[in-house]
């Protein structure tokens, strides 16, 4: 009976010299995770802080911007009323909705072709799609003012200026960046769905719309997102064949801003850049997981 | 072919199979009043309505390419969608025809731009370039007709509306003079045509800005440029100007009447004397590859071409290895079970991906600026000192640098931590079993495996940041400015906003001939970027 106490102290001993162990393990190995984190967390969210304090400076110059929360009004928020802002970013919204969607149907449509049907040619189309995606559209830009330039001589809606052909050049783009990653989607999907509404008399197009396209929803969310930020935030494109003022996005009206008085105009911009940054910011913390998906099946941020 | 493809291929093939009796396609049937088919139907009338005004309006302005196009796209699109044998082509045709117009298209245009002198004073066609230089060299005919002349004005545009043997004629810039016949003529003047307003005399001479207007103002008499115009010097009277430059179509000459002097064209595109004095309005000719001998050549453009070209690479090869390192160890820090809120953390550390990329750098455009009072990151962490972050040509180099680590390393830090979570947990354990420490572990296990994912994504990043013309020129501009060429480029152009800067889109000179050569270049960089992919990955393996 004294043994076994003696072990048991034994035991309680080496049980607290394990714990005081692992304590000190701890400090050295995990405590200054939280020590680098909180570092990390300043380099990531410090800009962004910075461009809140400096919305809500009441000099709405870059020269009063550098103290952070000084003070506190919405005089630059309230002053963009007076400039263009809300027509660039409802153009901006335009253009970007407008290319996401047409982005989602073309590329679906393209990869349930792909997936789902064999004729001549497939192989080589695909292969020729991989080869596409890597040729960012916007190298070819002066030939795509060129091309607009002429096309606008006949067809005023798809020349130089206009929005509607902004969107035909990105969607021109479309299929080269989405349709592998939805490839690799619809692949997932089991064929025996498809063979079973077939023998029921369902047509292609009733097991597309109906079928395949309800199955896949979360890639079409994917690459609607994907493209909306990217269109979003395209500059080259944009600045090239938006010429009017009235007709800019968002990022050629906010570049002029900034390159053209960047000191007087500092205080629109970062109230500009907290409105047109919140949506997209928060669809993509929202999103994360399945935007996290997409972007390691290859679409590098745009 | 395995049973189950093979019971695929019977069961999507084009053939219905044997057993059941053949019915007519749906895309012809009328088995009811089906969605999908009015559907179809009402998106195919829309499709071929606006082709046809389309092709119409091609048709009038004599754009024969482009009406042969619509014309094929609409006989094809119409014949896909009516048809039942093309059942791909009816998923695929909308992208492919988007893709082959702006994408196919201008890739091959670029390279027809590039073997041409197309740019500033080779705008047009040599036709319009004679009729641009004739009509630029009018003067008075001296014993010119005169005809009484009012000023007329329609959605904007000024006219000249005068009396000729009696009978009024209407005409712009744009539109030669044409008959009006039923304009009113009083006291030998036109006092109203239908359809136009006209602008008293009055209001021409008190506005300076309209007079001027009025006295540039060439109504042509008619489409050749060699009848020459109307103009008047006192918005009552219209005189004939016709062109002192004489073209003689068989020599290709044009001839000075007045001088003597006789321009030739030459294969530059131009009309060029004796004496080598040229005529400002050329015309677009093939130049083969003159262009790209000019951008490796040419003094202004040779220089600054390397260096540029050099820095793309250090570039692009630099933002992709400090952002990868950066997030691989934040992966590998965090990728700790131990470390207890670490969605909250992965949150927090992706906030810079989650804001617009053109957003950040013009934001750190600002937060970098030298003068202390102005920018933030000198005033608050460098004790007010002035750092030139963004003016001086070394440290700004840095800066983009770096401010392309705060963008991207978000995303290495995302793909990392994916790409560790799903690293087999036996090999390493393997390795562990085998005496192998945390570092030996990490160099001859964890690494290699994770490079292996992650390669074509370095890659892909690495062909992304060789374009990122965003980032470039929202931050720098390019600047600052190379001191020893006459270009506008600088130290921190990368190759895309070289050849933006030359193109001249923006405004300034252009030179759409030179800038799609070095388009060419980049082009040919990337693809053989993408070779080098498709080696190192099984992508081209998995489309089957």
């Amino acid at each position: 009976m004294s043994a076994t106490h003696v072990q048991d102290g034994v035991m309680a001993t080496q049980a607290a010299l394990r714990a005081r162990g692992r304590r000190r393990r701890w400090f050295a190995e995990v405590s200054w995770k939280y020590l680098l984190a909180v570092v990390v967390i300043v380099y990531a969210a410090f800009p962004l802080v910075y461009v809140l304090s400096a919305s809500l400076a009441s000099s709405g110059t870059l020269t009063g911007s550098t103290q952070l929360f000084r003070s506190v009004t919405s005089a630059n928020y309230q002053a963009l009323d007076s400039t263009r802002f809300w027509e660039w970013a409802g153009n901006s919204l335009q253009v970007a909705v407008v290319t996401a969607a047409g982005s989602v149907l073309m590329g679906a449509a393209a990869a349930y072709a792909f997936s789902r049907f064999r004729f001549q040619g497939r192989r080589g189309g695909l292969t020729t799609l991989l080869i596409i995606q890597m040729f960012p559209q916007m190298l070819a830009f002066v030939a795509i003012f060129l091309l607009l330039l002429s096309l606008g001589a006949v067809i005023p809606s798809l020349g130089l200026n206009s929005k509607l052909a902004l969107i035909c050049v990105y969607l021109g783009g479309a299929l080269g960046s989405n349709t592998l990653l939805m490839y690799g989607f619809f692949n997932s999907v089991p064929r025996e769905l498809d063979e079973a509404a077939k023998i029921d008399g369902a047509s292609h197009a009733q097991i597309y719309w109906t079928i395949i396209l309800r199955l896949v929803t979360p890639i079409l969310a994917v690459v609607g997102l994907l493209s909306f930020i990217a269109t979003f935030g395209e500059f080259i494109l944009a600045r090239v064949i938006l010429t009017s003022e009235s007709n800019w996005t968002l990022a050629v009206g906010m570049y002029a801003w900034v390159s053209d008085q960047l000191n007087a105009n500092w205080g629109l911009f970062a109230a500009g850049a907290v409105i047109a940054a919140l949506p997209v910011l928060v669809l993509f913390l929202v999103l994360q997981k399945y935007i996290v998906g997409g972007l390691t099946a290859g679409s590098v941020k745009g | 072919m395995t049973t189950e493809q093979s019971l695929t291929a019977a069961v999507v093939g084009d053939e219905p199979p044997p057993t059941r009796r053949s019915r007519q396609s749906h895309a012809r049937a009328w088995d009811g009043l089906g969605f999908g088919f009015l559907a179809k139907l009402a998106l195919m009338a829309l499709v071929n309505a606006l082709g046809v005004a389309a092709g119409w309006s091609a048709y009038v302005n004599g754009a024969w390419v482009l009406l042969g196009v619509m014309v094929g796209l609409l006989v094809v699109a119409d014949w896909v969608y009516f048809s039942r044998r093309p059942v791909p082509l009816k998923y695929l045709f909308p992208g492919l025809a988007f893709l082959a117009a702006f994408q196919l298209f201008t890739i091959g245009y670029t390279g027809y731009v590039a073997l041409t002198n197309y740019g500033t004073g080779h705008n047009v066609t040599q036709a319009q370039a004679v009729d641009a230089l004739l009509s630029q060299n009018e003067k008075k005919v001296p014993d010119s007709p005169t005809y009484p002349l009012t000023i007329v004005e329609q959605d904007g545009e000024l006219g000249f509306a005068i009396v000729q043997d009696g009978a009024a004629a209407v005409g712009t810039a744009d539109q030669p003079l044409a008959a009006a016949p039923d304009a009113t003529v009083a006291d030998g003047v036109v006092t109203a045509v239908p359809g136009w307003q006209v602008v008293p005399k009055n209001q021409v001479l008190s506005d300076p800005a309209l007079a001027d207007e009025v006295l540039a103002l060439r109504v042509p008499i008619s489409d050749t440029a060699e009848d020459g115009s109307i103009r008047t010097g006192d918005a009552t009277i219209g005189s004939v100007y016709r062109s002192v430059l004489v073209y003689d179509e068989a020599a290709d000459t044009l001839t000075d009447a007045e001088t003597g002097v006789v321009y030739r064209a030459t294969d530059d595109g131009q009309f060029v004397a004796e004496d080598g004095t040229a005529l400002p309005v050329g015309w677009r000719v093939f130049v083969g590859f003159e262009n790209f001998t000019k951008a490796f050549t040419d003094d202004t453009y040779a220089g600054p071409l390397l260096k540029i070209a050099l820095w793309t690479f250090v570039f692009a090869f630099a933002s992709v290895v400090v952002s990868f390192f950066f997030g691989l160890v934040l992966a590998l820090v965090y990728n700790d079970p131990r470390v207890r809120g670490r969605r909250v953390l992965r949150t927090l550390f992706i906030l810079p991906y989650a804001f617009p990329a053109f957003l950040s750098a013009l934001l750190w455009r600002g937060m970098l600026n030298a003068n202390p009072d102005y920018g933030i990151v000198n005033q608050l962490f460098f004790f007010g000192a002035r750092i030139e972050w963004l003016d001086d040509p070394t440290l700004a180099k840095v800066s983009v640098i770096l401010v392309n680590l705060w963008l991207s390393y978000p995303y290495w830090f995302l793909v990392c931590t994916g790409a560790l979570q799903s690293l087999p947990g036996d090999v390493q354990e393997a390795a562990r079993i085998d005496g192998a420490g945390r570092w030996r572990t990490f160099q001859s296990i964890t690494m290699p495996l994770l490079l292996v994912s992650t390669a074509p994504l370095l890659i892909a990043s690495f062909a992304f940041n060789f374009n990122n013309f965003t980032l470039i020129y929202m931050l720098t501009g390019g600047g600052p400015r190379f001191t020893d060429t006459s270009a506008t480029l600088g130290h921190t152009d990368i190759l895309i906003s070289m050849v933006y800067q030359i193109s001249g889109v923006a405004g300034g000179r252009a030179d759409y001939g030179l800038a799609s050569a070095l388009s060419i270049i980049i082009f040919v960089i990337i693809g053989v970027i993408s070779a080098l992919m498709f080696r190192r990955t099984r992508q081209l393996e998995e489309v089957n």
